[in-house]
């Protein structure tokens, strides 16, 4: 399937296949591009563009009266900043968990290991939908032992959107085969020269792992940015609230649709320029759970 | 040094499993007054109970079959003849699924103990039978036609894969205003293209297009995520091996065939897995499209087990439907890896 240079390349053979290939780009963009349109225009104006390729295009009444409408509908800037937190915590803590877990079972030699590793591999065909019912009866009666005392129940808190997302199948899964890549020697020279084992992991094979943790960082990342269910059942309190579940204030809506294009386009588009501004590594994060996994 | 990672898990995700096990067979609730008690299978059965009844049309005096203004044999309710009938034990509690005329004398009804959970059943098997071969195609064609080289073709790779990282959430709400049935884009889109001639539909509106305008939606979503997969299979296949097709004179429906996919049967089986996972899992679009309407036609297996273990606080029922769906998918995973191994 790899077209080389080869004279059947003409310019006709070139603009079909530039054609077929900017076609179907148009029909993963034009929702995208519509939804950032539309997010600056008047209801009526909105509405009306539809039947054109005005849809797509900022023209008109273009302001941001939407986006002031949105803000002054929900509190979007709390949404954001939950969400950033339960997201940015659970990544950090998910990434030196699970490359710890990971290093011991590629590194350290104990009794076990291989069962428990097979363990959490056998837990990657248990989807979260089946288990989600309930770990919500388990989240409910947790203890927690916080600054205001001891207390049951985990429901309504950032920690119950943290802690059991932390540790998974997959993250660690990553890890362990990223490990057994790296050259054993250099391990094993540290071993020799007395270093501890944390030493060694610190010093030695998180110094290595960089491509593995922006893989996980970034599979983490959508996953948490992106959750809905479990912040649904958890927390019924707004000011836990991350932005999905914030999305609730817009659904009744039937006729402001540009202030919830507005809100959309704002909890969007700041990913969409991430993974713009990366995206070889979000694809190669997405294409490592496929050859490894 | 694995112990907290491994305790997390034994804690969040092994423990639960069991415990939705464990759960569905007892009445436990989110909050109860009352203590739980063990019920045995009574879960599983109110949910699967099926009945199959035939029943005759109404009769006169003289025996003709009573017939409506149209012509067709009038039937009598079918609760009127269950309710307190020894004869139908079985059936009582049942409400009627479908049915059908057998003859112009008799019609068979199938009942079911909890009708909107067999709807729900069936819509999801439909979507995931419909979309994991469509959604996987889709993607190998995309990850074929990306996997040239081109001048520029990484834009095009990070375009089709832009609405994966995109919420399901976002695209469902974005979507709804797309279907929408009376100023909809889609509509208005459809009505410039040919005129006018197209009048409009209501796509979520109409219990004949809402699963499919979901399905349409969530492979849009998706599809860019088995591209990348696919892709990275493609690259794991030797150039020697393309060369020496070309040397050989093979078409190109001849290299894909003999070289390709041969090449790319592993990253098969794990698409069809992941998708097939995936679209089991089929729950945010529903909840912000369609709630499961209209009448019923887009409820699907996880939202029930939501509405009811989260919704009604009946947490062993979610559970029993839990189980249930783990059931289905790890059995449809072994089906598919059985069916797509490697023949010796």
């Amino acid at each position: 399937m790899m077209a080389t240079i080869s004279p059947d390349n003409s310019g006709l053979r070139l603009a079909v296949r530039y054609t077929v290939l900017s076609l179907i780009a148009v029909i993963f963009l034009f929702p995208l591009v519509f939804m950032v349109v539309s997010s600056f225009k008047p209801d009526a104006q909105l509405l009306a563009d539809t039947a054109s390729l005005r849809a797509f295009l900022p023209v008109g009444d273009i302001s941001l009266d939407n986006y002031a409408a949105a803000f002054a509908r929900a509190p979007v800037g709390l949404f954001v900043f939950n969400s950033v937190l339960v997201t940015g915590v659970t990544v950090l803590l998910s990434l030196f968990v699970c490359s710890l877990a990971a290093f011991s079972f590629v590194f350290l030699r104990w009794r076990g290991r291989k069962l428990l590793l097979a363990i959490i591999v056998a837990t990657l065909i248990v989807p979260f939908e089946t288990i989600a019912i309930p770990l919500l009866l388990i989240a409910a009666n947790l203890p927690w032992i916080g600054l205001d005392g001891f207390q049951i129940g985990w429901l309504n808190t950032y920690r119950v959107q943290i802690i059991p997302w932390i540790a998974d199948g997959l993250t660690i899964f990553l890890f362990v085969q990223y490990f057994k890549d790296l050259p054993g020697e250099l391990i094993e020279a540290a071993r020799v020269e007395g270093a501890s084992s944390w030493t060694i992991y610190r010093r030695i094979v998180m110094p290595l792992a960089g491509p593995v943790l922006a893989t996980a960082a970034i599979l983490k990342f959508l996953i948490m940015y992106n959750q809905y269910l479990w912040p649904l059942m958890v927390v019924q309190q707004e000011s836990y609230r991350p932005v999905m579940v914030g999305l609730q204030y817009f659904f009744q809506l039937n006729r402001a649709w540009g202030e919830i294009m507005a809100y959309l386009s704002m909890i969007t588009v700041p990913v969409l320029a991430f993974y713009l501004y990366m995206q070889r590594a979000f694809i190669a994060s997405i294409a490592s759970t496929g050859v490894k996994g | 040094m694995a112990l907290p990672g491994f305790g997390l898990i034994a804690i969040f995700i092994i423990l639960p499993f069991f415990f939705a096990i464990a759960l569905s067979f007892t009445n436990q609730r989110l909050i109860s007054p009352n203590p739980t008690q063990f019920i045995g299978m009574a879960n599983y059965s109110r949910l699967l109970g099926v009945g199959v009844t035939t029943i005759q049309p109404e009769r006169d005096d003289e025996g003709e079959i009573i017939r409506n203004a149209a012509g067709a044999p009038e039937y009598p309710r079918l609760r009127t003849i269950i309710r307190g009938n020894p004869d139908f034990a079985n059936l009582a509690g049942m409400r009627e699924w479908f049915s059908w005329e057998r003859s112009d004398e008799a019609r068979t009804i199938v009942l079911a103990r909890d009708v909107v959970f067999m709807k729900a059943l069936v819509n999801t098997l439909l979507f995931v039978i419909i979309v994991a071969p469509v959604q996987a195609t889709l993607a190998l064609g995309l990850a074929l036609l990306i996997n040239q080289r081109l001048r520029g073709i990484s834009f095009y790779r990070a375009v089709y894969f832009m609405p994966v990282v995109v919420s399901i959430v976002v695209v469902s709400l974005l979507w709804r205003f797309i279907y929408d049935g009376n100023n909809g884009l889609l509509n208005n889109m459809l009505s410039a293209l040919t005129f006018g001639w197209f009048e409009g539909h209501d796509w979520l509106g109409d219990p004949s297009t809402a699963l499919g305008a979901i399905m349409v939606m969530s492979i849009w979503q998706a599809v860019g995520f088995h591209m990348v997969i696919w892709l990275s299979g493609l690259q794991t296949i030797s150039p020697t091996l393309y060369e020496a097709a070309a040397i050989e004179g093979a078409s190109k429906a001849q290299t894909f065939r003999y070289v390709t996919w041969p090449g790319l049967r592993n990253t098969a089986v794990l698409i069809l897995i992941v998708i097939t996972m995936q679209a089991f899992a089929l729950f945010a679009q529903i909840d912000v499209m369609t709630n499961g309407g209209p009448r019923d036609s887009t409820q699907t297996i996880v939202f029930q087990a939501v509405e009811r273990g989260y919704g009604r606080q009946d947490i062993s029922g979610g559970s029993t439907i839990s189980v249930l769906l783990f059931l289905l998918v790890l059995t449809i995973s072994l089906i598919q890896g059985f069916l797509t191994r490697e023949k010796t």
